[in-house]
């Protein structure tokens, strides 16, 4: 009967003193606050771009979405979403070609060639190529990139063009491709490598057969992530393909060309509302940059949610 | 032949057989090819970086640093601090100057009481920031204001909006996302709501740049600026209160740098969140067996333990916010109306027009003439470029340094 007498004595508080549980509390809210505060930006992101879009698309004649012959020129009406969205593909694929190379060779030797005082060197240097800023970066792909790259290829492109925009986003993300599958590579557990050396692999076929494939889905990861940020990319291209407020189709990487960004920071310039001033177009040509920005954001969206998925799958295997 | 020399011939055999093939080609190849992508990966810094300093160097050796006025320059620096902190003009700048004359010697107690290596570091950053204060007064070019005529075209302005937009961005971003990271790594129930605020993180991380603009444009110049009358309910009030303008005052430099902030603060709170996280449990749990509340283990043991990483990701954002220019075109960093520089007081030049340097390098890289095409605008590169680069490797370095000590 002794239990019973425990259970009924009176029980000692253990809630603590009120004014700690009442800051408990506050400072519990107060992070709440904070975490919510980006669901409020991706809402306003949101909002702010669909509104003005709906605003666009009620007053636009869909016919100018696709016009024949194709031409962006947002000032006389024609919102050709072809000329962008083909400037757009060139200049993204344009850079991954230039970057996957790059970025993933980098990563497979510093994970599994270089020895670790170099990597200790190495690795930064790469780290601080991701800091440099993308207007740098665009600068260098005019002055450097299009003489001496891209009219060494093609001999007869423009001093400005989507090549030389294409490649300078390239180096832009080769550092992001490089640390994203470095982790996935460093990731894959020492086990499956001396596996392979026990049964006789050579290092090479090992890396090529089992370690790659092993990490195969944080490189997709890398890889996607790197193709969204280079179709978000904008200064680069908007300094190096050429292309101001108009421009024609094209899918020649050596021609000039615009690109989403390019267009949307070009009819956000003064310059150009200044100048879209006397038709009607200009307030349309305004909005267009919303919905241009709409796009860009969901097409990044879908491209991050699936870098995402594959990401989370490396964390989830080992 | 004796027995001893047979099994020295065998195990000499053996040991050969197991060397396998001396020379691989393919594999050296390989190898090769992998080197090579890495190289070529430095070799484009390099050559960046070359590019850069082979056009703009000339300015600097024309309108550079004058060896001789450095002494100079730096005791009126000193002079000029000491005087705006002793006499200060304005409401501003009495609470900046009595927040400075407190805040600086508990600062620096605080720094020397965790050891004297820090403190060390303290004086140092300080002592470094007032000489190349001095300095960069020394230089014609760094200066000088925006001009038409390239032998006069300097970036002052362009450094002080620089400046005060990476302040904006460290006072908004690194407690809000901080506050993000803890509530999320430590307070947060493992619901689909969390699921979802995390998803929704790692998505605006990913966001592209010009985007962030949009909103900036919208929610920051428009909404909380030019057009705050059409909030419902309190609009009418807030404007009365703000005046025409609104909070930020439209196309302002605080509209800028609350862009900015947004623009990087996924950074920050991954960042921080994966210092947190890398603080061992059993810290905590040693906290908690003192009987320390939650919140108390934060501010005792969990943040300064990750401070060294949250310092890193919010130097990182700062080096980010400094160089991104798409946001900014969108929410209007001028190039061609200038603010005063010389006689308007401090509060005239934040809500005013504002530029910044990345806005310039963009201007001056489209300009028809060589002169601003080429040489100042690779100058004013240079001077985005040591801000930025610096601070991404003194990042690294400190990464590196606490890096791994549980």
């Amino acid at each position: 009967m002794t239990d019973v007498t425990t259970a009924v004595a009176s029980p000692i508080d253990l809630s603590g003193d009120r004014r700690r549980v009442r800051r408990e509390l506050r400072f519990r809210r107060l992070f709440l606050a904070a975490a919510l505060s980006s669901l409020v930006i991706s809402v306003s992101i949101v909002v702010s771009l669909v509104g003005d879009s709906i605003t666009f698309l009620s007053n636009v004649d869909l016919g100018a979405l696709w016009t024949d012959p194709h031409r962006w020129a947002p000032r006389v009406g024609r919102f050709d979403l072809p000329t962008v969205f083909m400037g757009s593909l060139l200049v993204t694929g344009m850079a991954m070609l230039v970057a996957i190379p790059l970025g993933l060779g980098a990563a497979i030797y510093l994970a599994e060639y270089a020895n670790p005082r170099i990597r200790r060197v190495l690795k930064p240097v790469l780290e601080v190529l991701a800091g440099i800023p993308s207007i740098v970066l665009g600068f260098f792909a005019v002055a450097w990139i299009g003489p001496n790259i891209v009219q060494n290829i093609w001999t007869d492109a423009n001093a400005f063009s989507l090549a030389a925009a294409g490649i300078g986003v390239g180096f832009l993300v080769t550092p992001l491709i490089a640390s994203v599958s470095e982790d996935a590579l460093r990731a894959v557990p020492l086990s499956l490598r001396e596996a392979a050396y026990g049964m006789g692999a050579k290092k090479a076929t090992t890396v090529v057969r089992v370690v790659l494939p092993a990490a195969i889905s944080g490189v997709v990861a890398a890889i996607i992530l790197a193709a969204s940020r280079a179709i978000g990319e904008t200064m680069v291209v908007l300094l190096a393909a050429g292309a101001f407020a108009e421009a024609d189709y094209t899918t020649d990487v050596a021609n000039v060309g615009i690109t989403v960004t390019a267009a949307m920071a070009s009819l956000a310039t003064g310059t150009d509302q200044v100048a879209g001033g006397g038709g009607s177009g200009a307030g349309q040509a305004f909005n267009s940059l919303f919905f241009l920005g709409l796009l860009l954001f969901l097409v990044t969206l879908m491209l991050n949610m699936i870098g995402d998925r594959f990401v989370r799958r490396i964390r989830e295997r080992y | 032949m004796s027995a001893a020399d047979v099994t020295v011939a065998r195990n000499v055999t053996i040991a050969r057989a197991l060397r396998g093939r001396r020379v691989d080609p393919w594999a050296m190849v390989f190898e090769g090819l992998l080197l090579l992508t890495l190289l070529a990966s430095l070799a484009i810094i390099v050559t960046l970086i070359w590019q850069v300093v082979s056009d703009g160097a000339s300015v600097y050796a024309e309108r550079g640093f004058v060896l001789s006025e450095w002494p100079d320059q730096i005791r009126a620096t000193v002079d000029e601090i000491v005087t705006f902190l002793v006499e200060p003009i304005g409401v501003p700048g009495w609470i900046f100057s009595i927040a400075v004359l407190l805040g600086l010697p508990f600062a620096l107690f605080t720094a020397f009481r965790r050891s004297w290596k820090t403190g060390a570091l303290f004086v140092g950053i300080l002592a470094a920031v007032i000489v190349l204060t001095g300095l960069v007064q020394t230089s014609d070019f760094l200066t000088s204001n925006l001009s038409r005529f390239p032998e006069r075209a300097g970036i002052a302005q362009a450094i002080f909006g620089s400046l005060v937009l990476a302040v904006i961005v460290i006072l908004v971003a690194m407690p809000l996302g901080i506050a993000t990271a803890v509530y999320l790594e430590e307070y947060a129930p493992d619901n689909r709501f969390t699921a979802a605020v995390r998803l929704n993180i790692r998505n605006l991380a990913g966001v592209p740049s010009v985007v962030y603009g949009i909103l900036g444009l919208a929610v920051f110049v428009q909404l909380l600026g030019t057009d705050i009358d059409t909030i419902p309910l309190v609009g009418g009030l807030l404007e009365d209160v703000f005046g025409e303008g609104g909070i930020t005052g439209g196309k302002t430099i605080f509209a800028g740098g609350l862009t900015l902030a947004v623009v990087v603060l996924p950074i920050v709170i991954v960042t921080s969140s994966e210092a947190i996280r890398a603080v061992p449990q059993s810290l905590r749990e040693g906290g908690y067996g003192v009987g320390a509340t939650k919140w108390e283990v934060q501010k005792t043991l969990v943040l300064p333990n990750a401070f060294a990483g949250i310092l890193t990701g919010t130097i990182l954002s700062v080096s980010r916010a400094i160089g991104e220019t798409a946001p900014l075109i969108l929410v209007g960093a001028f190039y061609g109306t200038f603010f005063t520089t010389g006689n308007a007081n401090l509060w005239e030049k934040l809500s005013g027009t504002y530029t910044a340097l990345p806005q310039v390098v963009y201007q001056w890289a489209g300009e028809p003439s060589d002169e601003f095409r080429v040489s100042l605008t690779a100058a004013a590169i240079m001077a985005l470029l040591a801000v930025t680069l610096i601070a991404n490797l003194a990042a690294v370095l400190l990464r590196n340094r606490y890096e791994r000590r549980w």
